[in-house]
C-alpha cells in the first residue's frame, strides 16, 4: 500500500472539513424535503378540482390576507440575510438581534396561518369536507409545520450563541438554518402561486 | 388514558400467536438473563448500542436482518403449509383474517426489515473501507438511522401480540387500507413502522451519498472507485430520491385515517389511484435500491475469485447509472390493468423492457470476467453463479410481464409472485449471502466455514426452484395470489411441491446458522492473519482483519482502480510506514438510541391514539435531539503512540506469517 500522508484528508472531521460536509449533507436533505413538497403539490394538482359539492378556493381564499403572509415571509428572508451578514462580520449581538427579528416575523406568519385555518374551519370548510380541502390543508399545513420547526431552531441557535459564542459549530448550523429558511420561502412562493393565485386567474 | 388500547387487544384466543408469544418471551428472557449473568450490559452499551463505528453499525443492521429473516420465513412456511392443505373444500388451519395478516407481514418484513437492512449493513461496513475513509460523513446520524430502523422492526413484532397487523397486502392499497375497511390498528402499525424505519433509511442515504462524494482517499477519482462503491452511490441517490415519496404517501394515508381527510377514500372526491401511482413511484426504484449493491458485490466476488480484473468496468458503471435513471420511468407496469390507455401502457411496457439491456450488459461482463480466469469455487463464487442462472430466468419472466397484453392475463397471479421471488431471492438474497461470506473476515478476523456454506447454498438453490417453479405453472393456470383456500384439486400437487421447496430453504437457513456457530467455534483455525484472505483487489483488503476502528493508519493515496492488487504486484503493499500521527475520531453517543426509544413509544402511542403519551414522547424525541446539539465534545484524538502500538502488532503478525 502506498502510504503518503495527506494532511487535508487526515483532518476529515476537523472543523472546516466537517463544516463543508454538513452543508452538503443538509443541502441533500433539503432536496429530499423538496420531494415531499413535490408529492403534496402533485396531489393538490390532481385533487384541486374535487370539491365534492363543497366550497372552492375562490369562495374561501382572501387574496390580500395571503399577500400579507407572503410579504411577511419575504421580509423574514431579508432579515435572516441581515443576520448572516452580521455573522460573516463576526458581530454576535447583531446576529442575535436579527435572528430575533426573524423569529418575530416568522411567528407572525404562523399566527396568520393559524387564524386563516381557524376561520376556514369555523366557516365549515374543514379538511374532511372534500378532497380539495384535504389537499389544501395538508400542503399549506406542512409548510407551516416546517416554519414552526424553523422557529424552534432559531430559539435554540440564539441560546447557543449566547452560551457558546460564534464558534465553528454555530457558523455551520446557522449556514444550514439559513438554507432551510430561504428554502421555505421558495416553497411558499410556489404555494402562493399554485394554491392561491391560481384560483383568481 | 389508554386510547384504544384495552386488554382485548391481546389475541389470547389464538393458540398459534400465543404459542409464538411464549417462545419470544422465553427467548427474550433467556437472552437478557444471559447478558446479566455474564455481566455484559456495560460492554453492550459502551461497545455496541452507543457505537458510531460504521462497521459495528453495519454488523447490527445485518443481525437485525437475520433475526427478522426468521420471522418473515416463518410466515412463508405458514402460508405454504396453508395452501398445501386448503384444497377442494378444506379450510386449512389459518382463518382468513390471520392469513391476510401473515402475507402482509411477510412482504413488509422481507422488504423493509430483511433486504433493506442487509443492504444498508453491507454498504455501511464496506463503503468507507473501500474509499479509504475513517468513518461515514455523519457518524451520529448513522447510529440514529440504525436505531430508527430497529424500532420499526420492533413495532412490526409488537403488532403480532398487541392488536393486529395490516391485512391489506404489503403496499396497503386504499380504499381497503382506509378506516372504513380496515378499522383495526393493523394499518396504523404498518404506517408507523414504515415511517420510522423509512426515516432511518433516508438519513443513511444522505449520509452515504456525502461519504462517497466527499470522503474518498486522495487520487480516487470517480472512475477509480471500486464497483461496489459505485453501486452503493447509485443506490443511495435512489434512496434520497424516492424515500421522501414513501414518507409523503404514507402521511397522506395517515391523514385519511386519523384526521378524516379524503385523499384516497371513495367519498368526497378522494382518488385511490393517486396512492397506487405514488406508492409505486417509490416502490419500483426500491427494488433497484436493493439489487444494485448486490450487483456490486457479485462484481467484486467474481473478479476476485476469477483472479482477473472485472471485465468492462466502465460499462458496469454506465449500466448501473442507467438502471438507476430508468427505474424512475417504469412504475406504471405495476398496474397496467388500471386502464391508463394503450399508449401509456405501451410507453411503460417499452421502458420496462429497456431496463433488461443494461442488466444484460452486466451479465455478459460477469461471464467475460470468468472467461479464461482461474476460477476458485468458493461458496461466494457458487452464490454468484447460482445468481447468474436464477436471475436470468427471473429477468426473462419480468420482460414477459412487461408486455401489457400478457400482463392482463398474468396480473395478480402466482406467476407474478414467482417472478419477483425469482429476482429478489436469486438476486438480492443470494447477493447478500455471498457478500456476507466474502467480507465476513474483514469484520471479524476469521473466515466462515466452507462446508456449511456450500450446504446452505445448495439447499437454497434447490429449495428455491422447488418452491417457485410450480408457482409459474399455477399462475399460468389462473391461480391468483393471496388465496386462503381454493376449489381446484389439480393445483394441490404443485402446492405440495412448493411446500417441500420451502422446507428445503428452511434447511438452507438452518445450515447458515450452523455455519456461523461452527465458524465461531473453530475461529482460531481460520484466522485471517494477512487481512487479505482471498487475494483481493480493492482497498479494503489492504488493512488488517478485523479492520482497526480507524480503518487505515494513514489515508492511502490512490493511483489505480485496483489499488491493492497493483500494490501487491509492484511490491508496495505491506510496507510499514516510518511514523504515525494522531487520528481524529468521533466519540460514541447514546443519543441515537435514546431518540429512537422515544420514537418507539411515540409510534406506539400514535397507533393506539394515546395522545398524552404521544406528546410526552414527542418532547422526548425533540428534547434529546436538541440536548445532543449542546454536546461540544463529540470527537477525540487517538494518540500516535496508540496507533503505532496497534500497527506494530499487525506488522509483527505479517512478518510471522511471511
Amino acid at each position: 500500500m502506498t502510504v503518503t500522508t495527506v494532511e487535508h484528508v487526515a483532518a476529515h472531521h476537523d472543523g472546516h472539513e466537517a463544516g463543508s460536509l454538513t452543508t452538503v449533507g443538509f443541502w441533500i436533505y433539503l432536496m429530499s424535503d423538496c420531494l415531499i413538497f413535490a408529492v403534496l403539490f402533485a396531489t393538490f394538482g390532481v385533487l384541486a378540482g374535487n370539491t365534492a359539492g363543497g366550497p372552492g378556493g375562490r369562495e374561501l381564499f382572501e387574496l390580500p390576507f395571503v399577500l400579507g403572509e407572503t410579504l411577511l415571509l419575504l421580509v423574514s428572508s431579508f432579515t435572516f440575510g441581515a443576520a448572516m451578514l452580521n455573522l460573516h462580520a463576526g458581530r454576535r449581538a447583531g446576529v442575535i438581534r436579527w435572528l430575533m427579528v426573524t423569529f418575530v416575523i416568522g411567528a407572525a406568519f404562523i399566527g396568520m396561518e393559524v387564524y386563516e385555518f381557524a376561520k376556514l374551519i369555523h366557516e365549515g370548510a374543514t379538511p374532511g369536507t372534500s378532497a380539495f380541502l384535504s389537499a389544501y390543508f395538508t400542503l399549506v399545513g406542512t409548510h407551516g409545520l416546517h416554519v414552526a420547526c424553523g422557529l424552534l431552531w432559531i430559539v435554540v441557535m440564539v441560546h447557543q450563541l449566547l452560551r457558546f459564542g460564534l464558534d465553528d459549530i454555530a457558523r455551520r448550523r446557522l449556514a444550514c438554518l439559513s438554507l432551510f429558511w430561504h428554502f421555505l420561502d421558495l416553497i411558499w412562493i410556489c404555494v402562493f402561486t399554485f394554491v392561491y393565485l391560481r384560483e383568481f386567474v | 388514558m389508554f386510547g384504544k388500547l384495552t386488554l382485548q387487544a391481546i389475541p389470547y384466543h389464538e393458540p398459534i400467536i400465543m404459542g409464538t408469544l411464549v417462545v419470544v418471551l422465553l427467548g427474550g428472557a433467556a437472552l437478557l438473563g444471559a447478558i446479566t449473568y455474564y455481566g455484559k450490559w456495560t460492554y453492550l452499551w459502551k461497545e455496541w448500542l452507543t457505537s458510531v463505528d460504521h462497521k459495528r453499525i453495519g454488523v447490527m443492521y445485518i443481525i437485525l436482518a437475520l433475526v427478522m429473516l426468521l420471522r418473515g420465513f416463518a410466515d412463508a412456511l405458514m402460508m405454504r403449509a396453508q395452501q398445501a392443505i386448503a384444497a377442494n373444500g378444506a379450510e386449512g388451519y389459518l382463518p382468513p383474517h390471520h392469513y391476510d395478516q401473515i402475507f402482509t407481514a411477510h412482504g413488509v418484513i422481507m422488504i423493509f426489515f430483511v433486504a433493506t437492512p442487509l443492504i444498508l449493513g453491507l454498504m455501511n461496513v464496506i463503503v468507507p473501507l473501500q474509499i479509504g475513509a475513517r468513518d461515514v460523513a455523519f457518524p451520529f446520524v448513522n447510529s440514529l438511522s440504525f436505531w430508527l430502523s430497529a424500532v420499526g422492526a420492533v413495532l412490526v413484532m409488537m403488532s403480532m401480540f398487541v392488536g393486529d397487523f395490516a391485512a391489506t397486502g404489503w403496499v396497503a392499497y386504499p380504499p381497503l387500507s382506509e378506516l372504513g375497511y380496515s378499522p383495526t390498528v393493523g394499518v396504523d402499525y404498518y404506517i408507523w413502522s414504515l415511517q420510522i424505519s423509512g426515516l432511518g433509511t433516508l438519513l443513511t442515504g444522505i449520509n452515504l451519498v456525502v461519504t462517497i462524494l466527499r470522503m474518498r482517499a486522495p487520487g480516487m477519482t470517480l472512475m477509480k472507485m471500486p464497483v461496489f462503491t459505485w453501486t452503493a452511490l447509485i443506490t443511495n441517490i435512489l434512496i434520497v430520491a424516492v424515500f421522501p415519496v414513501l414518507t409523503a404517501t404514507l402521511a397522506l394515508l395517515t391523514a385519511d385515517r386519523y384526521l378524516d381527510m379524503h385523499f384516497f377514500t371513495n367519498e368526497l372526491g378522494g382518488n385511490a389511484m393517486m396512492y397506487i401511482n405514488l406508492i409505486w413511484v417509490w416502490g419500483h426504484p426500491e427494488v433497484y435500491i436493493l439489487i444494485l449493491p448486490c450487483f456490486g458485490a457479485f462484481s467484486e466476488i467474481i473478479a476476485t475469485f476469477s483472479g482477473k480484473p472485472l471485465f468492462g468496468y466502465k460499462s458496469m458503471v454506465y449500466a448501473t447509472s442507467s438502471i438507476g435513471l430508468l427505474s424512475f420511468f417504469v412504475w406504471l407496469h405495476h398496474f397496467f390493468t388500471m386502464g391508463s390507455g394503450a399508449n401509456v401502457n405501451a410507453f411503460f411496457g417499452i421502458m420496462t423492457s429497456i431496463i433488461s439491456i443494461p442488466t444484460g450488459v452486466k451479465l455478459f461482463n460477469w461471464l467475460f470476467t470468468m472467461y479464461q480466469g482461474r476460477i476458485r469455487y468458493h461458496s461466494s463464487t457458487l452464490w454468484t453463479i447460482g445468481f447468474m442462472v436464477t436471475f436470468a430466468i427471473g429477468g426473462m419472466t419480468g420482460v414477459l410481464l412487461a408486455v401489457p397484453g400478457a400482463d392482463f392475463v398474468l396480473h395478480n397471479s402466482l406467476f407474478l409472485v414467482a417472478h419477483f421471488h425469482n429476482v429478489i431471492i436469486g438476486g438480492v438474497l443470494f447477493g447478500c449471502l455471498a457478500a456476507i461470506t466474502f467480507w465476513f473476515p474483514k469484520v471479524f478476523g476469521f473466515t466462515l466455514n466452507e462446508f456449511w456454506g456450500k450446504v446452505s447454498f445448495w439447499c437454497w438453490l434447490v429449495g428455491f426452484y422447488l418452491a417457485f417453479m410450480p408457482l409459474y405453472v399455477l399462475g399460468l393456470d389462473g391461480m391468483t395470489r393471496r388465496m386462503n383456500h381454493y376449489q381446484d384439486p389439480r393445483w394441490q400437487p404443485w402446492l405440495i411441491v412448493a411446500l417441500c421447496g420451502a422446507l428445503t430453504i428452511a434447511a438452507g437457513i438452518l445450515a447458515m446458522f450452523i455455519q456461523f456457530y461452527v465458524s465461531i467455534r473453530d475461529r482460531d483455525a481460520h484466522r485471517d492473519t494477512t487481512g487479505d484472505p482471498w487475494n483481493g483487489r480493492s482497498l479494503e483488503w489492504a488493512t488488517a482483519s478485523p479492520a482497526p476502528f480507524y480503518n487505515f493508519a494513514h489515508v492511502p493515496a490512490i493511483t489505480s482502480l485496483e489499488q491493492h492488487w497493483d500494490d501487491k504486484r509492484e511490491g508496495r503493499a505491506y510496507v510499514q510506514p516510518a511514523d504515525y500521527e494522531d487520528i481524529h475520531m468521533p466519540k460514541n453517543t447514546g443519543a441515537g438510541f435514546i431518540v429512537s426509544m422515544f420514537g418507539l413509544v411515540l409510534c406506539f402511542a400514535l397507533v393506539w391514539h394515546i395522545w398524552p403519551l404521544a406528546i410526552i414522547s414527542l418532547i422526548g424525541v425533540v428534547g434529546t435531539f436538541i440536548a445532543r446539539t449542546y454536546d461540544r465534545h463529540v470527537d477525540y484524538y487517538v494518540p500516535a503512540a496508540e496507533v503505532e502500538r496497534i500497527e506494530n502488532a499487525r506488522y509483527a503478525q505479517l512478518t510471522e506469517v511471511a
